[in-house]
């Protein structure tokens, strides 16, 4: 057996246990190789825990061992770094619970919050960087960290309450969708639910940046003076709350 | 060939989250601290400010986990270009991964895996050693695993395979003295012939720490204080290595950092205990 075949057949023994695999690595005798599966499988429970803290709490501690158990036989890792197998968890939840949304909109909010807590530094934009600028070509830029989500559950409340240490409320779907954002403040990561004009307006500007398209979009829909003043208003907002990376003419 | 790290001789701690204020508001009486590198080969935020400021006050070894240095499929590009970043900013006093494989095709086990010492595993691991090294533009130090399984189609020992490992790449080592003894314990061989049998004047770094007992194995847990056996060795291997940089590793039951010191104080007596006996015998 070539080293490729050896670390092939080690992958089978660590994602599966097969048997045959342990009998080709080590003929039959599955003491050491024993400590490499655990080994396996616990850190990659454990990067599940750190990940998603709120999640295992809103679960319970045997119902996300069951959904960590089924992501790694269902999701073996693949990516740089360990920190990153827990991306695409929320998927699993969504198979697992497809009747309580609350629980996979819960993970993306705290996957959200671990992205951005480590994207890259920028800005923030402040008003004085504001003056002087051709308004009609300006293009605004979001915080690198920042993204958003539409949830049709209280997730967010949930969220805030267990961050808070405070007893969640019950689950419930909203009477309609709405947007949840996230982004970084210097070093804290803020989530935040903006209203149905305020999550257009922000992914019209993720999308292109013009803040004249942005105008625009708003005339069409709120009509000439309330759409024009609803655009300040959100520009003034954004900079005060650091969602503004910068500004190019 | 790139050059080769230049020796360096203090006592050191990992780095670890729950000791972050200690080293960003107190002067702990470390020579330098060694990270995961991978800790902080991230684009921003508060890891890469933390390390910056830790950085102002101590020399900073990088240490990683997740190069795979003998995957037979060669390394990663990608993760190159991150450690390079992290390294050109940083200006480490090292930048060490471990003699194991974790990724092969599209998976990445995230564990240290062995490796059979064999003559395709040894150009394999070298080929990957020389592509990092180039990359980095920095000789590397790799460190002995703590293993559990052996092949039987092993053409060389561990330390033999350290030492054609270091001759043909100029690569350097990071002795952990622990993996030694639990390497040696579960699978039976010399401890003392396997510190003999390492090319000694390669070693910059030396590693201790703690493990623990487990069904048929010990393993390598890092979540006690050093074992008196350890330290037995590690007063050995001084004498063969002469002063190197030597570090206490903590990854659980993480205790406040002044037990840490005390340990370290340990390591740091075993050092000038070793020194005078030197000066005696010179």
């Amino acid at each position: 057996m070539n080293l490729a075949q050896m670390q092939r057949e080690f992958q089978s023994w660590l994602v599966t246990a097969s048997d045959d695999a342990a009998q080709r690595l080590a003929g039959g005798h599955v003491a050491g190789l024993s400590v490499y599966q655990n080994n396996y499988r616990v850190q990659l429970v454990d990067c599940l825990r750190v990940s998603y803290p709120h999640v295992q709490t809103w679960l319970g501690e045997d119902a996300f061992l069951a959904a960590a158990i089924t992501h790694i036989d269902n999701s073996p890792p693949h990516a740089w770094t360990l920190d990153a197998y827990g991306d695409d968890f929320g998927e699993t939840l969504a198979l697992l619970y497809p009747d309580n949304p609350e629980v996979h909109e819960l993970a993306w909010i705290e996957l959200a919050l671990s992205r951005a807590f480590v994207a890259p530094d920028a800005g923030p934009l402040t008003l004085e960087a504001l003056s002087d600028i051709d308004w009609e070509s300006a293009r605004l830029h979001l915080a690198p960290s920042f993204t958003a989500h539409v949830v049709t559950t209280n997730a967010a409340d949930i969220w805030s309450a267990l961050q808070q240490g405070i007893a969640p409320p019950e689950s419930e779907m909203l009477a309609k969708p709405a947007a949840v954002v996230v982004w970084r403040r210097q070093f804290t990561v803020v989530l935040e639910a903006v209203d149905a004009v305020e999550h257009a307006a922000l992914l019209q500007l993720w999308e292109n940046g013009s803040f004249d398209a942005l105008c625009s979009m708003l005339v069409a829909r709120l009509g000439e003076s309330e759409g024009v003043a609803k655009a300040g208003a959100l520009l003034a907002g954004w900079v005060g709350k650091e969602l503004l990376a910068g500004v190019a003419a | 060939m790139s050059t080769p790290s230049s020796r360096f001789a203090g006592h050191g701690l990992g780095l670890r989250r729950e000791h972050y204020r200690d080293f960003l508001e107190t002067d702990v009486p470390v020579d330098f601290v060694e990270v995961i590198s991978e800790n902080f080969m991230v684009e921003g935020g508060q890891p890469r400010h933390i390390l910056r400021q830790v950085r102002e006050r101590h020399p900073v070894a990088l240490h990683g986990v997740s190069m795979s240095i003998g995957s037979a499929d060669g390394l990663k590009a990608d993760y190159l270009r991150r450690l390079k970043s992290l390294a050109d900013e940083i200006q480490p006093l090292f930048v060490s991964d471990h003699l194991s494989w974790s990724r092969i095709d599209h998976f990445n086990s995230h564990d240290l895996l062995p490796l059979p010492y064999t003559e395709e595993a040894l150009g394999i691991v070298c080929r990957n050693i020389e592509m990092a090294q180039d990359t980095l533009g920095r000789t590397m130090l790799f460190e002995n695993p703590s293993s559990y399984l052996a092949f039987g189609d092993a053409a060389m020992t561990e330390w033999e395979f350290l030492r054609a490992m270091s001759k043909r790449t100029g690569c350097e080592l990071l002795l952990d003295v622990n993996n030694v003894f639990v390497s040696a314990t579960n699978h039976g061989f010399d401890a003392h012939a396997y510190l003999r049998g390492i090319p000694a004047e390669r070693v910059r770094q030396i590693h201790l720490a703690g493990h623990s007992q487990g069904t048929e194995l010990l393993i390598d847990t890092h979540d006690s204080p050093v074992h008196g056996g350890v330290w037995s060795l590690y007063a050995e291997a001084i004498a063969l290595t002469g002063p190197v940089a030597t570090m206490i590793e903590r990854d659980g039951n993480i205790p406040p950092l002044a037990d840490l010191l005390k340990e370290l104080a340990v390591a740091r007596s075993i050092g000038e205990a070793n020194a005078r006996m030197r000066q005696v015998a010179a």
